[in-house]
């Protein structure tokens, strides 16, 4: 509860703090995953209900051939510099083996700042009490099973039940 | 903002949201006092924890949930037992050190 002086007159305003989250990630390059990851731990650290749907390309960040070696992208990526800040080449992110140098480079990099791998970060997560899905229609599609994904994904479901988890008049849809 | 402890007494400076804000006036009373207002009951458990918070501020190194669950001394999953629904700011909150900046 807070008081605000208006007009001379007390207005008492209620806080109302967020209750839920919902985060989509349909993503599946390094810093997408790491967005939701980060987004849904920090939630869970606050005590807010957590639920993480993964779909589309985003399945790679709970598929376990996948989760720990996921890219960042070398091409078509204007924000991506060498250390000290010079531009990078488009050029020379196309060569082979490039993409996978620069994504292990960040990776280390998030390490020393104590960022846990995908693995652990999801475990962090349901550790807290954060539920993790997986989006049925992009299973199905990318021809995956339950057995291939983490586990500490709880189930598949559909965008229906999704949004079935979605209820409460203080929560958030997040799409990152 | 200063703040008295009912039960001993002191006047201790806090921040806005209730961290102490010096990390020497801090006792065990001030401990259970401040857990009591969380609706925490303090254990042993939780004293090794907040110790070994102290410890690591003291030594100025920086604190994650991931730290305190690779120390040994609970996992993650017991921190958020310890301390529901505020692993790291109840916990830092009761051991008197500044409000964590840490974002995992």
């Amino acid at each position: 509860m807070e008081t605000q002086e208006a007009n001379t007159k007390k207005v008492v305003v209620d806080k109302k703090p967020l209750e839920k989250v919902c985060i989509i990630c349909a993503k599946g390059s390094l810093e997408d995953v790491y967005a939701t990851l980060v987004m849904a731990n920090g939630a869970v650290m606050e005590g807010i209900e957590t639920n993480v749907f993964f779909t589309f390309f985003g399945l790679d960040g709970i598929t376990k051939k996948q989760m720990n070696r996921l890219h960042t992208a070398t091409t078509g990526n204007p924000a991506m510099r060498m250390p000290g800040g010079i531009p990078f080449p488009t050029m020379l992110g196309g060569l082979p083996g490039v993409e996978t140098a620069v994504s292990g480079m960040m990776r280390k990099q998030m390490e020393e700042l104590d960022m846990p791998p995908v693995d652990e970060f999801l475990e962090m997560i349901t550790a807290g009490g954060g539920t993790i899905y997986a989006c049925k229609l992009a299973i199905d599609m990318f021809k995956l099973e339950k057995k291939d994904l983490s586990d500490e994904v709880e189930d598949i479901i559909t965008i229906g039940q999704f949004y079935e988890l979605c209820d409460g008049d203080r929560t958030q849809i997040i799409f990152t | 903002m200063i703040k008295t402890f009912c039960k001993t007494q002191v006047e201790v400076k806090v921040s806005e949201d209730g961290y102490l804000e010096d990390m020497s006036q801090w006792n065990e009373e001030i401990a259970h006092e401040i857990a009591k207002e969380i609706g925490i009951e303090l254990t042993d458990k939780h004293f090794e924890v907040i110790n070994y918070l102290r410890e690591k501020t003291e030594a100025k190194e920086p604190l994650t949930i991931r730290k305190v669950g690779k120390s040994g001394i609970v996992s993650i999953k017991e921190l958020y037992q310890l301390f529901p629904k505020g692993p790291l700011k109840y916990s830092s909150k009761i051991a008197g050190i500044p409000k964590p900046t840490s974002c995992i």
